[in-house]
C-alpha cells in the first residue's frame, strides 16, 4: 500500500482510499450507501443536513460521513443501532417543518427526501406545533420556488458560488427563520441556473416550464445530445404521451460532467410552437396548399430540374444549418454533388473565406475538453465563450478556481466573465487584428503571410503582458478562436496571427466550433471546396458569401431561417428573391418562408430523428429519436434519401442512419486532425471603417430556430436585446444619454431603438447583435453603421 | 449611483481602515465592520442601497452581504429610531428584574418592544440577549454602551439624556 492510501473498515469490509478523502467519497466508490442531502460530489462540503451520520468506533458521538476524513485503521458502522438511530433522528428533525403532502408536490416520485423518509422516517412525529411557512419567490421564468419544502441543505447556494460563479441565491436570516432566496426581488440569471433544479434534493426548486405536467414514473427516458453548442452535452429527454416533456442532464465526466446549460435544458419548449411544420406544403399559383409527401416531393423535383435545365446545374445551391446531423450534412452534400453542383455551405455566419482551402479538416479544440482544466494560460480571440459554449467556460472557471489560470482576451467587448481575466484588449474589428499583431510581435513571432502586419504592429503594455503569459505557460497555453472570430471580416488574418503566436510560444491553436455540429459539417463535406473526409472537391463551388453576392437560381435551405441565421440578412433575403425556385426543408413553416419558398418539407426535430453530432473535441456522439416525428414531418436523412432516389442519383440505398454514419466514418478513417495552417495561406485585406462600426455577437438564446421559439428562454434577461449600446465617449460625441431613442441605419434599413451606455465597448463601436428583431433586415456585423438621435 | 455617492467619506474611510487589517484577497473579513459603519451613517438602520454599496466596495456579491446583514441581530434592515435600546431579558437579567425594566420602558415611551417612538428618537429592540453582562443584571445596551444594575430611575435618567 502506498503512503497516500489509508486502510479502514466500513461495515466489516476492508477498504482503502486516498489519504484526506472524506468517508462518504470512499463509501460511495465502494458501493456502500450512506443517506445524504447536503453532500454533492461536485460541491464543497457543508455538513449541515446531518443525514449522513455514521457510527465511528472510538468516536464519542456519530460523525457526518461527508466531513469526516478517513484515518488509518478507522472502523465505521453505517448500519449499527447507533448509526441508524442518529439517521432516524435527523430525518425526524428534517420532517418537522417539511410538508407531508408529496402527492401535490412536483418533485414527488423523484425526491431524495421522499425516498429517504421511506427508509428512515418514522410513522409519526413527536412534533405537534404548527409547521413554518415560507413564502415563494419569483426568481425568473425557469425555476419555480416552493420554499416551504426547503430543508436548507444549501446545495443551490454552493452551486451558485462554486459552479455557476454567480452568487445569486443565499440563505438569509437565521435559525428557524433561515430562508433560501435572493433577499430582494430578483431573477436568477446564470446561464447554467437550471442545474439547481437537479441538485435540489426536495421540491423547493423545480422546473417551471414542466411543472405539474407529469410524474417521473410516467415518463420515458431517452439518451440524447445537445443540438445547440459544440460541447455536445449529454442529455436525457423525458417523454410523456409521445411528446418531449422535459430535458435533464446525462452525466458524462469528460464532456458536461453532471451539468447542462439552460439553453440545453429549456430549448425543447420551442419544439411544439404553433409554426411547427407538420405537413408538406406547396405553393400553387401563389396559394399555399397542404399536400401529401409524394406530391410535394414530385413538385420539388420538377421545380429543381426545370431550373437546372433552363440554366445550368451551377445554379443549384444549398444552405444548410450547422446544427444538422452528420448524416443530414453528408447526404445533402452527396445529393447536391450527385446532381453536379458544389454550391453547398454550412458556414452561414462566416464572411471571410480567403484561406478556406488551407483550413483544417475540421475546427476543433485540439485536445479533450477535460484537459482545459489543466491549462495555465488562455487567450480568447473573438470569443464570448461564457454564452457561446457555457460548459467550456465552466472548465475555464474550474481551471481558474484551481490554479488561477491566466485568461486574456482580444474581443470587441469586455464581456462579463465568471472568472478573472488578466488582460482584455477591447476594440473594433480591425483593432482586434492590430492587437493580435501586437501580441505576435511581442512574442517575437514571424510568419510569411503576416510578417508585414507583425512588423508594422505597435506593441503596448497589454500586448507584452499577454505575450509574457503565453510564453511562460508554453505548451500549457491555448489560444481559443471563438464564434466572433469565425464571424470576423478578417477571420483569415486572425487565424494566421493566432497560428503565428501559437507556433512561437508552443501554445495550442484551438477553435471553439460555432454550432452543435460545425465539426461534423466539415467532416461530412458540407463545404463547397471539400468532399467528406476533407479531400479536395473536383471543383470549388460557391461559398455562402458568393452565393449571397451572386444569387443562384435554385436553392435548397436546410433548417435555417436566413434572416436570422445568415451573416448578412439583407443580402440573404435579396438572394431568396432572386432565386426562381426554393425548397425549404425545415422544422418550422414561418410567414417569411411562405413569402419566399415554393415547397416546404416538414423536418423532424432533434428529438425525433436518429443521427450523429461531432463535438468540439472531435467526439462522435450518435443518438436515436426519442419520440416519433411530429405530424407528417420526417427525419432529414430520409427526406434527402428519397429526394435522391426520385432524382435517380446513385448511392442512396441506405437502410438506416447508421449506414450513413458508417460511410462517413470510413471516409474519415485516415484523418489526422491538425489545427495548424500553412504559413503561405492567403489572408484577407484589412479595411478601415470610417465612422461608426457595428459590433456584436449572437445571443445565446437567438442562435437557432429552436431556442428562438422557447418562450421561457425568451423571457430571461439574456434574451433582452431590444436596444443598442455605445460607450460614453461616443455618447458624449453624439450628445446621447442612456435610454435615449436613436435611429440605426445599415444596408438601407432603419430601426428605432433605445441606446444604452456601456463602457465595455470600444470607441466608435455600436453594439447590435445579429439574429435579433432589430437586425434581421440589416447587413453584417462588423461593418459600417449609422446612428443618430431619433 | 456608485458606492462613493451612497457611502459617506467617513464611512469609506472607516471601511478602508478595516480592510487594511486583512489580506487583500480576504476583503470579506471587513464586512461586519463595514456594515456597522454604513448603519451608523444612516442613523441606525441599513437599506438595500447601502448594502449594495458595501458589496461593491468589498467586491462581494450582493447576496453575501444580505446574508450577513440578515443573520446578525445587530443590523437593522427596517427603519428604526436613531437610539437603539436593547434590554437583556435572558435568564440572569430576568431573575434580577428585567421585566420591570421592560415594563417601565414600554410605559414611559408608549411603545412595545420591537417598535420605535413616533419622533424617531428611540427604538426598543426585541430580545437582544445574552449580552454577557450577567454579573450586572438587569442591564441594557444603549447604542454602543452598556448600562448595568438598572432601576426605573436610572433608566429615566439614561433615556432623558439621549438626543
Amino acid at each position: 500500500m502506498s503512503d497516500d492510501q489509508v486502510t479502514f473498515t466500513v461495515d466489516d469490509v476492508e477498504l482503502s482510499a486516498p489519504k484526506g478523502s472524506m468517508l462518504i467519497q470512499a463509501t460511495d466508490k465502494a458501493g456502500i450507501h450512506i443517506p445524504r442531502f447536503c453532500y454533492h460530489d461536485k460541491l464543497s462540503v457543508a455538513a449541515n443536513c446531518r443525514m449522513c451520520l455514521v457510527d465511528v468506533e472510538k468516536a464519542p458521538k456519530p460523525m457526518p460521513a461527508c466531513a469526516t476524513p478517513i484515518m488509518e485503521g478507522m472502523v465505521v458502522h453505517t448500519k449499527s443501532a447507533k448509526a441508524v438511530e442518529a439517521q432516524k433522528s435527523v430525518m425526524e428533525f428534517l420532517l418537522i417543518n417539511h410538508p407531508l403532502d408529496c402527492p401535490i408536490c412536483d418533485q414527488g416520485g423523484e425526491c431524495e427526501l421522499q425516498d429517504l423518509s421511506v427508509a428512515y422516517g418514522g410513522d409519526k412525529s413527536q412534533y405537534t406545533d404548527i409547521k413554518r411557512v415560507v413564502f415563494d419567490k419569483d426568481i425568473g421564468p425557469l425555476i419555480q420556488t416552493e420554499l416551504t419544502r426547503c430543508i436548507q441543505c444549501t446545495r443551490c447556494v454552493r452551486f451558485g458560488e462554486e459552479i455557476a460563479g454567480m452568487r445569486e441565491l443565499g440563505m438569509t436570516d437565521r435559525g428557524d427563520r433561515a430562508v433560501i432566496g435572493t433577499f430582494i426581488a430578483k431573477s436568477v440569471d446564470s446561464e447554467m441556473s437550471g442545474n439547481v433544479i437537479d441538485i435540489c434534493p426536495v421540491g423547493a426548486l423545480t422546473a417551471k416550464p414542466s411543472r405539474f405536467t407529469g410524474r417521473a414514473w410516467e415518463m420515458q427516458q431517452h439518451a440524447a445530445v445537445s443540438p445547440h453548442d459544440s460541447v455536445g452535452s449529454n442529455l436525457y429527454i423525458h417523454t410523456l404521451d409521445g411528446k418531449v416533456n422535459r430535458v435533464v442532464p446525462r452525466a458524462n465526466e469528460s464532456i458536461n460532467e453532471v451539468w447542462i446549460s439552460d439553453r440545453d435544458r429549456f430549448s425543447y419548449q420551442g419544439l411544439y410552437s404553433d409554426d411547427r411544420a407538420t405537413r408538406p406544403m406547396i405553393k400553387l399559383k401563389g396559394e399555399w396548399v397542404e399536400t401529401d409527401w409524394n406530391t410535394a416531393l414530385q413538385y420539388a423535383i420538377d421545380g429543381l430540374q426545370l431550373v437546372i435545365k433552363e440554366n445550368s446545374v451551377n445554379e443549384l445551391a444549398c444552405w444548410i444549418s450547422p446544427n444538422a446531423t452528420l448524416e443530414e450534412h453528408y447526404l445533402t452534400q452527396k445529393l447536391i454533388r450527385g446532381l453536379g453542383s458544389n454550391n453547398i455551405d454550412h458556414r452561414l455566419r462566416q464572411t471571410d473565406f480567403t484561406d478556406q482551402s488551407f483550413a483544417p479538416v475540421m475546427p476543433w479544440i485540439g485536445k479533450d475538453i477535460e484537459s482545459i482544466e489543466r491549462l495555465e494560460a488562455i487567450l480568447l480571440v473573438g470569443s464570448h465563450v461564457r454564452k457561446e459554449q457555457p460548459l467550456i467556460a465552466h472548465r475555464f472557471r474550474k481551471a481558474f478556481r484551481h490554479h488561477q489560470v491566466k485568461i486574456s482576451a482580444v474581443n470587441p467587448r469586455k464581456f462579463k466573465w465568471r472568472f478573472k481575466t488578466s488582460h482584455e484588449l477591447i476594440s473594433s474589428a480591425e483593432g482586434m487584428v492590430e492587437n493580435l499583431a501586437g501580441i505576435a510581435k511581442a512574442v517575437g513571432a514571424d510568419q510569411a503571410n503576416v510578417s508585414a502586419l507583425i512588423s508594422a504592429a505597435s506593441v503596448d503594455e497589454g500586448h507584452k503582458a499577454i505575450a509574457e503569459e503565453l510564453t511562460t505557460a508554453g505548451e500549457a497555453a491555448t489560444i481559443f478562436m471563438g464564434n466572433i472570430a469565425a464571424q470576423h471580416p478578417q477571420f483569415s488574418v486572425l487565424r494566421a496571427l493566432s497560428h503565428a503566436i501559437a507556433k512561437q510560444t508552443g501554445a495550442t491553436l484551438a477553435y471553439l466550433p460555432e454550432a452543435a455540429n460545425t465539426a461534423g459539417a466539415w467532416l461530412a463535406g458540407s463545404v463547397p471546396h471539400r468532399f467528406a473526409g476533407g479531400s479536395k472537391a473536383n471543383s470549388t463551388g460557391a461559398n455562402i458569401s458568393e452565393m449571397l453576392a451572386s444569387p443562384k437560381k435554385a436553392l435548397i435551405t436546410f433548417n435555417i431561417e436566413p434572416e436570422f441565421d445568415v451573416a448578412n440578412p439583407a443580402q440573404a433575403m435579396d438572394a431568396m428573391d432572386a432565386a426562381d425556385f426554393k425548397i425549404v426543408i425545415n422544422n418550422y413553416a414561418t410567414e417569411a418562408m411562405k413569402e419566399y419558398a415554393d415547397v416546404i418539407l416538414p423536418l423532424s426535430a432533434f428529438s425525433e430523428t436518429s443521427g450523429t453530432y461531432v463535438n468540439a473535441e472531435g467526439f462522435w456522439q450518435s443518438f436515436k429519436g426519442a419520440v416519433s416525428p411530429l405530424g407528417e414531418s420526417r427525419p432529414g436523412w430520409k427526406i434527402i434519401r428519397v429526394l435522391a432516389n426520385l432524382m435517380k442519383v446513385d448511392g442512396f440505398d441506405y437502410m438506416s442512419s447508421e449506414d450513413v454514419r458508417n460511410e462517413v466514418k470510413e471516409q474519415c478513417r485516415e484523418l489526422q486532425l491538425d489545427n495548424s495552417i500553412s504559413v503561405d495561406a492567403p489572408i484577407a485585406n484589412i479595411s478601415k471603417t470610417d465612422g461608426l462600426q457595428r459590433v456584436g455577437d449572437v445571443s445565446l438564446y437567438s442562435v437557432d430556430s429552436l431556442v428562438r421559439r422557447s418562450t421561457p428562454l425568451q423571457l430571461t434577461k439574456d434574451a433582452d436585446h431590444n436596444h443598442a449600446a455605445i460607450n460614453s465617449t461616443l455618447a458624449a460625441k453624439l450628445k446621447l444619454e442612456d435610454g435615449d431613442r436613436v435611429s440605426i441605419t445599415q444596408s438601407g434599413h432603419c430601426e428605432l431603438t433605445d441606446i444604452r451606455i456601456d463602457n465595455a465597448l470600444a470607441d466608435d463601436c455600436v453594439w447590435l447583435p445579429a439574429a435579433e428583431e432589430l437586425s434581421v433586415q440589416m447587413g453584417t456585423t462588423y461593418s459600417p453603421i449609422e446612428l443618430e438621435k431619433a | 449611483m456608485t458606492d462613493e455617492q451612497i457611502l459617506s467619506a467617513h464611512t469609506l474611510e472607516e471601511i478602508a481602515e478595516w480592510e487594511s487589517r486583512y489580506p487583500p484577497e480576504h476583503k470579506k473579513s471587513a464586512l461586519l465592520a463595514a456594515l456597522n459603519a454604513a448603519q451608523h451613517q444612516n442613523k441606525g438602520f441599513l437599506t438595500v442601497a447601502l448594502m449594495d454599496a458595501v458589496a461593491e466596495k468589498l467586491e462581494l456579491s450582493k447576496i453575501e452581504v444580505y446574508e450577513v446583514a440578515s443573520f446578525y441581530s445587530m443590523y437593522e434592515l427596517n427603519p428604526v429610531g436613531r437610539n437603539n435600546i436593547a434590554v437583556c431579558t435572558n435568564v440572569c437579567c430576568m431573575l434580577m428584574g428585567s421585566d420591570t425594566i421592560v415594563d417601565h420602558l414600554e410605559k414611559k415611551l408608549g411603545i412595545k418592544m420591537g417598535e420605535s417612538t413616533e419622533d424617531g428618537r428611540i427604538y426598543l429592540k426585541v430580545e437582544e440577549e445574552c449580552l454577557a453582562a450577567c454579573a450586572g443584571g438587569p442591564m441594557m445596551q444603549v447604542n454602543h454602551k452598556y448600562y448595568t444594575e438598572l432601576t426605573p430611575e436610572k433608566v429615566d435618567e439614561i433615556i432623558d439624556g439621549l438626543d
